[in-house]
């Protein structure tokens, strides 16, 4: 913790602190047990130094010959240079996917369509390391996460797309249906790989093509993706990947071609998408942002529950639309449980993402690094009280330390912005019902976190929180079988499960159209 | 001409290749001439021993992990597939047209199958809205240890459609293969043995069909019963002591090689059992 006091001074030569945070005896090694450095190896990540749009089935160029480079964020280094798609080459995709629905994919028998997918979920497994260093190189996160949360998800999620593409007739009995057609979808860059499986796995076992435009600071494992497209022999034009930055995604969303578009990012540009799809009848899921409340009540298992806090926060350095980013403790435990989490935090191992002993990694890019400054600023000007890491950030890349802000109270910025960063505020109630009703003092709606040991307690909450995902006992769990999605302003529609599929198809019987 | 190395037909029981313990072999009516192991009633006893001691690891697999180990078989089927294509001609009359007919078939309701596991609980289970403050839900189990006995007619692709949707549930199944082809589904021994498929999970036996039908119907340790062919009362009779879940696929022989008959949950939900679970609701 800041700032250091002699008491602390003195831990650090194996004595025990009087003080301080935490009163109970302590084991602190301070500097006699470093990690030795367990670097991952990328000898064999074949990175291009330059990357086309994937149209077609082939690589183009783009139209205006525009491009960015991709850095990586722990160490600001270029990567490789990237296609800026304009209107021209999203008319191009659009007009590919569509020759390709009609002609090719649609017509398919389902049980062919599963084979691909079958195929993309092995090819994903069998080149998983390779996608793990690019995902970690290009937007971050450390090289754990990345092995192994964030690909064996995507693969799992190819793999249960493709068993339902022969039972959609099972998923929904008595109703016939048709794929949808072309749909365009815009992904963020805290999941790269993830967001891309859990919107092109689903839209192809539906019968259904794709444009998909990666998010600007991590477009490489979505054309690694597109590499994987090529050794499954997957036809022409059913999964078109278009690079680039928001006036791309503004190209497709305004295509008068796609009949379909999902989107994954923040509320502001979510809100901008459904206005300029108002009055169109084109479908519309949207996975917007989120500020979960996670609730610790007195009889919670405190020591998994702050396990549950610090993954909660802390995992993929808070880029998490689902994070529980404000912590609603019983007012009975707040002190102990603050003295652990406080100790906790300061165990977190920041620095090089491709070190297999970091647990965080850096911010994305020095966009999310100044947001999350600004708003922690915010936080401190408006008087709540800010406790960080002590640990030692790297001198290159964008780097924030975990922090914890206390005494916030509902209406301060940090308890109602999502920062999308490693920033967690702390609140207390007393009673259940306050509880739920801090909880969902709130626009959004994505998820919650609920500890308590009392099972009934557990589902009492769950059917009060307005939440579209509530983790009891856990936090941050996913599988390609569990429905996700939000209430309110966190979005419409669900990722995953039976449910997940319904927005990928056109009902016969169903008279009503969105706008 | 060169003078081959001839095959010995084994069981496959437990993972293992074992012959008869009665040392006794059968020449199946449509293999002439090949010496096959002639399962008893005592290796019928073993293999349910060994289906029930795989049952626990088996069932207690999530249904992503029985759904890649589907898949990997039809990976491993459709790498054998020219063996498995000479194993049908040895013993059948068929064409190598509808022999490679029967082998893709083959690979395609396995693939059916494996896409399966992961969704039973979406499928057949329930969240129930019950009168009051509780929350009711439905959960879908495997029934324990089923017997199968294969079609006569198409040799790999009947085997597989009386055994695959019972593991995909979770079940281990001890399966009596074609009495007068058992040749190709002894072959499916092989693959099995190969793809990640746990000993025990589906064990093949060939013989004859009057000896083990009545032993499979009395066993106390069996569960279920899928049996091709038409219901017979004496086999019913003898379930009922320990009230076995039971099914008979009467299909015509066409019908045998049709997969929209065979890819379905009706094979499926007779050997799933439903768990039904109540708890309380207060703050």
């Amino acid at each position: 913790m800041t700032p250091r006091t002699s008491q602390q001074k003195s831990a650090q030569n194996g004595q025990h602190p009087g003080g301080g945070a935490d009163d109970r005896p302590q084991l602190v090694f301070g500097e006699r047990w470093t990690y030795a450095p367990a670097p991952q190896s990328t000898d064999h990540v074949t990175l291009r130094e330059r990357y086309d749009l994937f149209i077609d089935g082939a690589w183009a160029a783009p139209k205006g010959r525009r491009s960015f480079d991709t850095v990586n964020p722990a160490t600001e280094a270029t990567l490789a240079r990237v296609a800026q798609g304009g209107q021209a080459d999203v008319h191009k995709a659009v007009t590919a996917a569509n020759r390709a629905q009609r002609e090719v994919w649609g017509p398919m028998a389902p049980r062919d369509r599963a084979r691909y997918l079958f195929r993309i979920a092995r090819l994903i497994q069998e080149r998983s390391r390779e996608l793990a260093c690019l995902e970690s190189l290009d937007g971050g996160k450390p090289i754990r996460e990345s092995r192994d949360v964030d690909v064996p998800l995507a693969a799992a999620h190819f793999f249960y797309h493709a068993g339902w593409a022969d039972k959609l007739h099972l998923a929904f009995p008595g109703s016939k249906t048709a794929p949808v057609g072309v749909v365009g979808q815009i992904i963020p860059w805290n999941f790269p790989l993830l967001m891309a499986a859990w919107k092109i796995a689903p839209a192809l076992a539906c019968g259904n093509t794709v444009v998909l435009k990666p998010a600007e600071t991590t477009p490489l494992t979505a054309l690694h993706l597109a590499q994987i497209f090529e050794q499954a022999e997957l036809p022409d034009g059913v999964v078109n990947i278009v690079t680039g930055d928001g006036r791309t995604g503004r190209c497709l969303v305004e295509h008068p071609d796609v009949d379909k578009v999902a989107f994954t990012g923040s509320t502001a540009v979510g809100q901008q998408i459904q206005r300029t799809l108002a009055g169109t009848g084109k479908d519309l899921t949207l996975e917007l942002g989120g500020k979960a409340a996670h609730i610790i009540f007195d009889d919670a298992a405190l020591d998994q529950a702050v396990e549950g806090i610090v993954k909660g926060i802390f995992f993929n350095q808070g880029h998490v639309c689902c994070a529980g980013s404000r912590l609603l403790v019983q007012e009975s435990i707040h002190d102990e449980l603050m003295r652990r989490l406080l100790t906790r935090i300061d165990r977190i191992r920041v620095g090089d993402p491709m070190d297999k002993n970091t647990d965080m990694g850096a911010i994305n890019s020095g966009e999310q690094l100044q947001r999350i400054k600004t708003l922690v600023e915010a936080g401190e000007a408006e008087g709540c009280v800010l406790h960080q890491s002590s640990c030692r950030l790297p001198k290159k890349g964008f780097w924030f330390k975990p922090s914890v802000f206390t005494d916030v109270s509902l209406s301060n910025r940090i308890a109602r912005e999502e920062i999308f960063g490693p920033v967690l505020s702390v609140m207390t109630f007393r009673t259940p019902d306050e509880a739920v009703e801090k909880a969902n003092n709130t626009a959004y709606g994505l998820s919650a976190g609920i500890w308590t040991d009392k099972g009934a307690r557990i589902l009492w909450m769950a059917e009060r929180m307005r939440a579209g995902v509530i983790w009891n006992n856990t936090f941050n769990r996913f599988d390609p079988a569990s429905p996700f999605g939000g209430f309110k302003e966190s979005g419409f529609g669900r990722e995953g499960g039976r449910q997940g599929l319904q927005a990928y198809l056109r009902f016969h019987d169903d008279v009503l159209v969105q706008g | 001409m060169r003078v081959s190395v001839k095959k010995t037909y084994k069981l496959y029981i437990g993972g293992k290749f074992p012959r008869s313990e009665s040392g006794i072999t059968f020449e199946p009516s449509g293999a002439p001439g090949v010496n096959v192991a002639q399962a008893s009633r005592k290796d019928l006893r073993e293999a349910v021993v060994a289906a029930r001691g795989a049952l626990k690891g088996w069932s207690g697999r999530t249904g992503y992990n029985r759904g890649q180990i589907l898949y990997r078989l039809a990976e491993i089927i459709e790498t054998r597939a020219n063996a498995l294509i000479d194993e049908i001609r040895a013993s059948s009359r068929k064409s190598q047209a509808a022999a490679e007919k029967e082998v893709e078939a083959a690979i395609d309701l396995v693939t059916w199958y494996a896409g399966l596991p992961d969704k039973l609980q979406q499928l057949l289970g329930a969240q129930n809205e019950v009168s009051g403050p509780f929350f009711n839900f439905s959960v879908v189990e495997p029934t324990g240890v089923i017997c199968a006995v294969a079609p006569e007619t198409s040799g790999l692709l009947g085997a597989l459609a009386v055994s695959v949707p019972l593991i995909a549930g979770g079940n281990t199944v001890v399966l009596l293969l074609s009495e007068a082809s058992p040749l190709v589904g002894l072959a499916l021994g092989e693959a099995l043995a190969v793809s990640d498929v746990p000993g025990g999970t589906l064990n093949l036996l060939a013989g004859h069909r009057v000896d083990l039908l009545p032993q499979m119907a009395s066993h106390r340790d069996v569960d279920g019963l899928l049996l091709a062919g038409e219901p017979d009362s004496a086999t019913g009779t003898a379930a009922a002591d320990a009230v076995k879940r039971v099914r008979w696929a009467q299909l015509s022989e066409r019908d045998w090689s049709r997969l929209d008959k065979l890819t379905s949950l009706h094979w499926v939900r007779p050997f799933i059992e439903v768990k039904t679970l109540w708890h309380p609701k207060a703050p």
